[in-house]
């Protein structure tokens, strides 16, 4: 079956959140402090107001009207302190896109600044650790006797790996358009990953009830996370629109984005490995660095996947967080375990070598029984099924572990392996099924961010009522419909799908229509350590010229439960390795220590994978059955494809130049710079 | 400043703001909002057109630069009901995800089909090159995708090439 919204998407008429057509729309475009940390002392609005098409201008200078307990990041305009540089601070309404973009140029803006912090180090003064890691994991964990089994190890290996700021980057940049009707009722279309979470914090923000604000959010390009909470953009947009009587417009560019609609924290992890001489561990130590914002806490749950993958007597795992002058650190895809199991696992293939012991042998030797931070036990794991396949596609077996010694004229040639793991939760969540001219509807307030989550509901209802797919038509993106968790996590299949087979259900039963609430149903889900996992399997051939990377083959193999619609599922994997081709070669956002803030705010300085990077990405999955997790037997997909993709290209350009780079990501200039 | 350009084969007589991209002028003056912007730059690729034919970056033209010319966009691509074999081509190897950058990957890809001569990765340098999946990830690497979809908008445009 093809992508339901296939047709829309190639003619050009998929609306997403800017392009829908609403008479009179004027355009706000934000201003941003050029400070990372002091006072906006003045603003300056006259020049601005007197060009052509300005219809008003808001900032701190006068506070517009919004609820005291909102959100940090959204409480636009209400106070003076700035917290990070590119904060928006003013804004300006014009009738046209490019006089609201030349009168905010206008603003003249006069700053306090303060000195500002924006560095994050290992030993920072102001670490601290924090009361839980997202979403709500205890912060540190110590089991057993760690120095002891550290003292005892034949081989030890004790590495700090870092990773830089990243950017989600989705194609579309986040962009609302806010109408007000005469009764005073607020409709946001929004880039969002969830339009009911959406409407609820929009109207927090706004002090309004729930019933006054809808979202709709027909086609998202994109989020990989950043589209996941609410952005200062939309309550602009609302706002704008409230001051202006009109309906308003706020397209972020591209540059805006990185200031103002999230980012991966940096990281500095430590890791201390131990094992015997059989390459069974010891011991474990992950300890990860990372940073949030004076104005919020955000810490990332890297260390968390360490307390799932390998058995050892002695575990320990700890987050430390610093408050810096920089914007709050938001989801990215996989937020916690991509970057703590591209540490992981490349450290496990120091083990590896350090032990003499074959990298994937290495980690089957060291499969748990049980979970190892919890002793729960597993609804279903099959990584050891996911390494054997992948090794036996990969060949594998035909693997000299010598680095440094193939060689095809001016390119060296490695290759490397990798585990993936991510959760394989839901979340409650709502549905209605119901017979309509002679076929079925299904409504959800489900997200397709790309994901293919109408076409995957669509063939979930359809198989529930035993119907041909065609006669289902599912809604969703609209914040009128059942409410619904974001499109986030790897749950959102697992929850809406959920919803949609209890109502299909229903509906079968009553002939007429049927409704589903999960969250009862949900809340009695067993208490097992649900995951899905993987095996990652990366070529590379190095130039030993100009320190060249090009990734020759890139393979993942997938244990993820049931697999609801296997085009789908393909595309995700192949898309979320790409991702990770990407973090473990070029992707970075430098933070500007002088001025605070980020540089490299575009994708020419930013580089994300182009066509000719990607040359040969492969995905393949296990049949794995697993009836604990939820109606459908699935586990989420979205995010596990970029979970060890930058640990397998690292330890293939390991094994190909026998230089190990310890800082993502890995640029020419590093190999280069190592061979001196 | 007014200005006569053709899009999708309709004549358009405009007044226009000097500042305004092309790109612009399509999404909030024409209601056409299949060409994307993804950067503004002219870095993604999302907001490829075909100009006279040739692929360019509507988002790197000035709507005043178009007087006397004619434009193509995605929305102009399919003749009627009938999808461009690209489109087709699209949907069947699910050449996309979330759908943003894929108007300017077809309207790149019609135009790079029609190119002439060698790209920089190609070895005979005197012969018009075989599309060979090497030389269309090359040619289309002005065309940036998020989601990753990469391996399958090659396939589908190696279906069409062939």
């Amino acid at each position: 079956m093809n992508r339901v919204e296939g047709r829309v998407k190639v003619t050009g008429l998929a609306t997403y959140a800017a392009e829908y057509p609403v008479e009179g729309v004027a355009y706000a475009y934000p201003v941003q402090s050029l400070i990372a940390k002091g006072r906006v002392a003045r603003v300056d609005a006259a020049a601005a107001l007197d060009l052509p098409g300005v219809l008003a201008v808001l900032s701190v200078a006068d506070p517009p009207e919004l609820a005291e307990d909102a959100d940090a990041e959204l409480a636009l305009f209400q106070r003076r302190e700035v917290a990070y540089r590119g904060q928006i601070i003013a804004a300006v309404v014009a009738e046209t896109y490019d006089q609201a973009r030349a009168a905010a140029d206008a603003v003249r803006v006069e700053y306090e600044p303060a000195d500002h912090d924006v560095s994050l180090r290992a030993d920072h003064p102001g670490l601290y650790r924090p009361e839980v890691v997202n979403p709500n994991f205890p912060s540190d964990t110590e089991q057993g006797d760690l120095e002891a089994g550290l003292a005892q190890a034949a081989a030890v290996v004790d590495v700090t790996y870092t990773t830089p700021v990243l950017h989600n980057n989705a194609m579309e940049p986040h962009a609302a358009l806010a109408v007000w009707d005469a009764e005073g009722t607020l409709l946001v279309y929004d880039s969002t990953q969830g339009a009911t979470t959406d409407r609820d914090m929009i109207a927090k923000t706004l002090g309004l009830p729930r019933g006054r604000v809808r979202v709709v959010a027909r086609h998202v390009g994109g989020g990989f996370g950043s589209k996941g909470t609410t952005r200062p953009h939309a309550v602009l947009a609302a706002l704008a629109a409230r001051v202006t009587d009109r309906p308003v417009k706020v397209a972020l560019t591209r540059q805006q984005m990185y200031d103002v609609t999230g980012y991966r924290t940096p990281t500095i992890q430590r890791l201390r490995l131990g094992a015997d001489g059989e390459g069974r561990l010891t011991a474990l130590e992950h300890v990860a660095y990372e940073q949030s914002s004076t104005l919020k806490e955000f810490a990332e749950q890297t260390a968390v996947p360490a307390r799932v993958m390998y058995a050892t007597p002695a575990l320990r795992t700890a987050h430390r967080l610093v408050r810096l002058d920089v914007a709050t650190p938001s989801w990215m895809r996989a937020p916690g375990e991509c970057p703590g199991m591209y540490a992981l696992e490349s450290a496990m293939d120091e083990l590896a070598c350090a032990t003499g012991i074959d990298p994937v042998e290495l980690r089957l030797r060291n499969e748990p029984e049980t979970e190892p931070g919890s002793g729960l036990p597993f609804s279903s794991r099959d990584l050891a099924g996911c390494l054997r396949e992948g090794a036996r596609r990969f060949g594998w077996e035909r693997r000299d572990p010598e680095p440094g010694v193939r060689r095809d004229g001016e390119w060296l040639i490695g290759t490397g392996v990798a585990a993936s793991t991510y959760p394989s939760k839901r979340s409650p969540c709502q549905a209605v099924a119901c017979v309509r001219d002679g076929g079925f509807l299904v409504q959800v307030a489900a997200a397709d961010i790309g994901t293919g989550a109408r076409t995957a509901l669509t063939r979930i209802a359809a198989e529930t009522l035993g119907v041909a797919p065609d006669r289902v038509h599912v809604e969703l993106g609209d914040s009128d419909l059942p409410a619904a968790p974001v499109a986030g996590g790897s749950m959102g299949t697992a929850s809406w799908g959920s919803a949609v087979v209890r109502a299909c259900e229903e509906l079968k039963k009553d002939g007429r229509e049927g409704r589903a609430d999960t969250a009862e149903e949900v809340g009695q889900d067993s208490e097992l350590a649900r995951h899905a996992f993987g095996a990652q399997f990366a070529e590379v051939r190095v130039s030993a010229v100009t320190g060249e990377i090009r990734v020759s083959r890139l393979l993942g193999v997938f244990a993820a439960g049931r697999i609801v619609d296997a085009r789908l599922a393909r595309s995700q994997f192949i898309g979320g390795m790409t991702m990770g081709l990407g973090m473990a070669l070029m992707e970075e956002t430098l933070t500007d220590e002088e001025f605070g803030g980020f540089l490299r705010r575009d994708l020419a300085q930013y580089h994300i994978p182009a066509c000719a990077d990607v040359p040969d990405v492969e995905a393949v999955w296990l049949e794995e059955e697993d009836e604990r997790l939820n109606p459908m037997g699935s586990k989420g997909i979205g995010e596990i494809g970029i979970v060890g993709t930058a640990a397998a290209i690292g330890n293939a350009v390991h094994h190909a130049t026998g230089h190990r780079v310890r800082e993502l990501p890995i640029t020419p200039a590093k190999i280069v710079m190592a061979r001196f | 400043m007014d200005i006569r350009l053709t899009v999708n084969g309709r004549p358009h007589t405009l007044d226009v703001d000097p500042r305004m991209s092309l790109l612009d002028l399509l999404r909030e003056r024409l209601g056409l909002i299949g060409s994307k912007k993804g950067c503004d730059h002219g870095q993604c690729g999302a907001c490829t057109v075909l100009v006279e034919g040739r692929r360019a970056n509507s988002c790197l033209a000035l709507a005043v630069a178009m007087d006397g010319l004619s434009v193509t966009t995605v929305e102009g691509l399919a003749d009627g009901e009938h999808l461009h074999p690209l489109q087709a081509a699209f949907i069947e190897h699910d050449a996309f995800q979330c759908g943003y950058c894929t108007p300017g990957q077809l309207c790149s890809a019609a135009g790079m089909l029609g190119e002439p001569g060698p790209s920089a990765v190609t070895e005979n340098l005197l012969d018009d090159p075989e599309l060979t999946p090497h030389e269309i990830r090359e040619r289309m690497s002005g065309n940036l995708c998020r989601c990753g979809a990469y391996v399958n908008i090659v396939s589908a445009i190696s279906e069409v090439a062939r």
